[in-house]
C-alpha cells in the first residue's frame, strides 16, 4: 500500500519547528500484515493510537510526551502507514487488528492513549487484554451515542465544515492534512491516503458512532484518565461521564481549557503535562 | 429503438422559496412541507399519467426508488408497479430500481421482481441500482464503505436465486441462508433483464459487461453532459470485446413537445425550473459518505480523462439553473415534435443509446400538460425515431413476455 506520511514535519501546528523525525519501523500483524510504527523518546513506553485523522505527520502532542516517555504509535488499519482495512467488516474484526497494532508494536505491558476514533479502540484493547495495559488514557474517545444527546455526525459536513467542528484551530488542522509537495503524483498519494483514513474510520463507527464498547468497558480495569477539550462540539461532556461510570477501574477526568474534540491537537501542552501526571503515579 | 416512459414522481408543491428557506430536498427535508391529502392526489395522478404511457404506445413505463426525497415519492417502487402490471396491457414495466444494498434479505428482491413478473405476464425489467449516498448512506445509514460489496453479492445471489432449479444454501460474507427456493419463479428465462442505472464509475461499466446487463446513464443534466460518460462506456465495451450494441445502453432525458417552440417554451419553462431549483436542491453535506466512491474509482478518475470528464459532469451542477441555461446545456430538450425528434435522434445516434428513457414529466407539471406531452410525443415524435437501430441490431435485453392471447386481464367489477 502507498504510504503518505511526513515525519518529523509539524507544519500547520504551532510545534516546535525543530521537532525532529521519529524513528520508523515495521510491526507485523498475526498473518503477516504490516504496519508503519513511528517512535521517539525515551523512559517508561506508552502507546498512542491516533484519531479520525490518522498520524500522517508526527504531532507536537507526541513530541512533548517524548521529554519523559518512549512513545510509540503504530499506525491502525486504514490509516496512514496502516494494514489493509476493506476486510474488516465488524467492532470485533477492527477490536482485533487494535490488538494485532498493539501487540504488534511490542507494547504488551505499556500505557496506553487513544484519541477520538482511536480512544474507541483503545478502550476495545484495554477490555479485551486487561492485564496488557498498564494505564489508560482516553481523549475524548468515541464509541457510545446516547440517542437523548447525539453526537455530531463527523462526516456529513458541508465543504470547509469539518476542521471548525472538530477543533479550535481549523486552519491548522486544514495544514495538517494538506499535501507539502510540488510532485502530483505525491499529492494524489496523499490526498487518497487522507481519503483512506476517512473511509476506514467511517467503516467501525458508521452511522452513528456507537461501536458497542459501552457492554465491554465494564472489563476494563487498568486506572483511567478520561481528557476532554472543555469546548469539544462533537460530544457533550455527559460523555466522559458515561465512560468513567462503566468502566471498572479508577477513573479520572480531566477537562483542558481551549480545546475542542481534538484536545491533544489543540493543547498539545496542557494534555502532555496532564497525561505525563497520570501517569507517573 | 425502445422509448420509455419515465416517472420520478415528485413532489409538485414545494414552495416557492424552498431553495433559500430549506437545506435540501432530501435526507432532512422538512416533514411539515408534506401534506398528505395533497400526495393523495399526486399519486393517484402520477399512476394516471403512467398508465396513459402505456396506453399511448409508449414500449415501457418506468418507477424507481428513493427516499426521504422530495422529487421521489416512491420508497417501493414495487407497490406502484404491482399496480400498474393491473392496469395496463403491453407496456413493459421497468423499475429501475431496487438499491440491493438496501433490502434485508436481498432474496425480497427476487421474490417481488418475480411477482411483478408473474401477475404482469412477463412484462418486468428488473433495475439494479447501487442506490445514491442519499438514498443508502443518510436515509438508510448503510455503512458507505460496505455498500457495493453488498450490492455486488445482492447481485450474485439474486441471480442465482431466479436461475437455480433446486433450493441452494449461500454463504457470502453478508448472507448466510441454509435455504434459498423462492416462490413464485419469474415468467423470463433465464430471468428478467437487468437493467443496471450508473452515473459513470468504471466498475459498473465492467460489471454490466461481465453479467450481460443494460447500463444506463440516469442523470438529470442531459444529454451534453452525457456525451463523455456514454464515450467512456463503450471505449471500455470496446477494450472488452463487447459489440456495441445501441440496447446493451439506456440514457434518462427530459423532454417537452408543443405545437411549436413557442408554446414548449411557455408549457416547461415552471416546471423545469421547478425541478432543477427546488427538486434537485441537494445539502452539500451528505452527497459524499466516506468510502462510498471506492478507492478504484477515485484512482481512475484521476487517472483517465475520460473518467475524469465524466465524473465532472455528474458533478457539474449548476448552482442556479436559469430557463436559458437550461435549454442550452440540453438539460431539457424542448421543442415542437420536429424539433423534438431531430434532437432525440442526434442524443441516440451520438450516444449510441437504443432504450431512451424520457421524463415528460418533470418538476411541477400538471397532470393536464403531462399528458398533453405524452400524448403529442406518441403521436408525433415517436413514429419519426422508433425505427432506429432496428435494421442493424436486435434487442436482446428486452422483456419476453407471455403472448397476448395467453396473458388475462383484470375482471371487469360491475358498478
Amino acid at each position: 500500500m502507498a504510504e503518505a506520511d511526513d515525519r518529523g514535519r509539524a507544519r500547520g501546528t504551532d510545534g516546535d519547528p525543530g521537532m525532529s523525525a521519529p524513528d520508523e519501523r515495521r510491526g507485523t500483524a498475526p498473518g503477516g500484515g504490516r504496519f508503519r510504527v513511528w517512535e521517539k523518546g525515551s523512559g517508561p513506553r506508552v502507546g498512542y493510537f491516533a484519531g479520525l485523522l490518522g498520524l500522517p505527520r508526527w504531532l507536537p502532542f507526541l513530541d512533548a510526551l517524548a521529554r519523559t516517555r518512549r512513545v510509540v504509535a503504530p499506525s491502525l488499519p486504514g490509516t496512514p502507514g496502516g494494514a489493509d482495512w476493506e476486510d474488516l467488516d465488524s467492532h470485533l474484526d477492527w477490536a482485533l487488528a487494535s490488538g494485532d497494532a498493539w501487540f504488534g508494536a511490542g507494547l504488551d505491558g505499556a500505557d496506553l492513549i487513544g484519541a477520538s476514533a482511536g480512544g474507541a479502540l483503545a478502550a476495545e484493547v484495554a477490555a479485551l487484554w486487561p492485564r496488557s495495559v498498564r494505564r489508560l488514557v482516553l481523549i475524548g474517545p468515541l464509541g457510545l451515542f446516547e440517542p437523548s444527546d447525539p453526537i455530531s455526525d463527523v462526516f456529513a459536513q458541508r465543504p470547509g465544515a469539518y476542521a471548525p467542528l472538530v477543533s479550535n484551530r481549523p486552519a491548522e488542522v486544514e495544514a495538517y492534512v494538506r499535501a507539502d509537495s510540488n510532485d502530483a503524483n505525491e499529492v494524489v498519494e496523499w490526498d487518497i491516503a487522507q481519503q483512506r483514513t476517512r473511509n476506514a474510520a467511517a467503516r467501525y463507527l458508521w452511522p452513528l458512532g456507537d461501536t458497542r464498547v459501552r457492554r465491554r468497558l465494564p472489563r476494563i480495569t487498568c486506572p483511567t484518565l478520561i481528557i476532554w477539550g472543555d469546548d469539544d462540539r462533537v460530544m457533550s461532556r455527559a460523555y466522559a461521564t458515561r465512560f468513567a461510570e462503566a468502566i471498572a477501574g479508577e477513573v479520572k477526568i480531566t477537562l483542558i481549557a481551549g480545546a475542542g474534540h481534538m484536545a491533544d491537537f489543540d493543547q498539545p501542552q496542557a494534555v502532555a503535562e496532564a497525561v505525563e501526571a497520570f501517569l507517573a503515579r | 429503438m425502445k422509448i420509455c416512459w419515465f416517472h420520478l414522481m415528485p413532489y409538485t408543491e414545494l414552495p416557492e422559496d424552498f431553495k433559500e428557506k430549506h437545506p435540501g430536498v432530501w435526507v432532512e427535508v422538512d416533514s411539515s412541507l408534506f401534506d398528505p391529502a395533497r400526495a393523495h392526489v399526486m399519486y393517484n395522478d402520477f399512476m394516471d399519467e403512467l398508465e396513459y404511457a402505456g396506453a399511448q404506445g409508449f414500449d415501457a413505463i418506468c418507477v424507481n426508488e428513493h427516499h426521504s426525497n422530495g422529487y421521489g415519492l416512491m420508497p417501493s417502487p414495487n407497490l406502484i408497479a404491482s399496480s400498474l402490471a393491473r392496469r395496463t396491457k403491453d407496456t413493459m414495466l421497468c423499475v429501475m430500481g431496487n438499491s440491493l444494498a438496501l433490502y434485508n434479505p436481498p432474496i425480497r428482491v427476487a421474490e417481488e421482481f418475480a411477482m411483478i413478473d408473474v401477475i404482469s405476464g412477463g412484462r418486468m425489467i428488473a433495475g439494479f441500482p447501487v442506490g445514491t449516498p442519499m438514498d443508502t448512506c443518510y436515509a438508510y445509514s448503510q455503512n458507505p464503505s460496505l455498500l457495493r460489496p453488498r450490492y455486488y453479492e445482492a447481485i450474485d445471489l439474486i441471480k442465482r436465486a431466479w436461475e437455480e432449479p433446486k433450493p441452494f444454501a449461500y454463504n457470502g460474507r453478508f448472507n448466510q441462508y441454509r435455504y434459498v427456493n423462492i416462490w413464485p419463479r419469474p415468467i423470463q428465462k433465464p430471468r428478467p433483464p437487468v437493467w443496471v442505472p450508473g452515473s459513470g464509475s468504471v466498475e459498473t461499466w465492467r460489471m454490466c459487461a461481465e453479467n450481460d446487463f443494460v447500463y444506463a446513464y440516469l442523470s438529470y443534466w442531459g444529454y451534453k453532459s452525457g456525451i463523455q460518460v456514454m464515450k467512456g462506456f463503450w471505449d471500455e465495451m470496446k477494450a472488452m470485446g463487447v459489440e456495441p450494441n445501441p440496447y446493451h445502453a439506456g440514457f434518462l432525458q427530459a423532454v417537452g413537445v408543443a405545437e411549436t417552440r413557442a408554446e414548449a417554451v411557455k408549457l416547461y419553462a415552471e416546471p423545469a425550473n421547478y425541478f432543477y431549483n427546488r427538486c434537485l436542491h441537494l445539502d452539500p453535506k451528505f452527497t459524499q459518505p466516506p468510502g462510498y466512491t471506492s478507492e478504484a474509482t477515485v484512482r481512475a478518475r484521476l487517472d483517465s480523462q475520460i473518467v475524469k470528464a465524466a465524473a465532472q459532469a455528474t458533478l457539474a451542477r449548476p448552482a442556479n439553473a436559469e430557463m436559458d441555461n437550461i435549454l442550452e446545456k440540453g438539460h431539457v430538450i424542448i421543442g415542437s415534435p420536429d424539433e423534438v425528434a431531430d434532437q432525440l435522434r442526434e442524443v441516440a445516434v451520438n450516444l449510441n443509446v437504443g432504450h431512451l428513457m424520457l421524463l415528460l414529466q418533470f418538476g411541477n407539471m400538471s397532470k393536464e400538460v403531462t399528458n398533453y406531452n405524452t400524448r403529442l410525443f406518441a403521436e408525433k415524435v415517436m413514429p419519426q425515431i422508433h425505427g432506429l437501430f432496428d435494421d442493424k441490431w436486435e434487442d436482446h435485453w428486452w422483456p419476453k413476455p407471455m403472448t397476448a392471447a395467453e396473458r388475462v386481464a383484470p375482471m371487469a367489477i360491475p358498478a
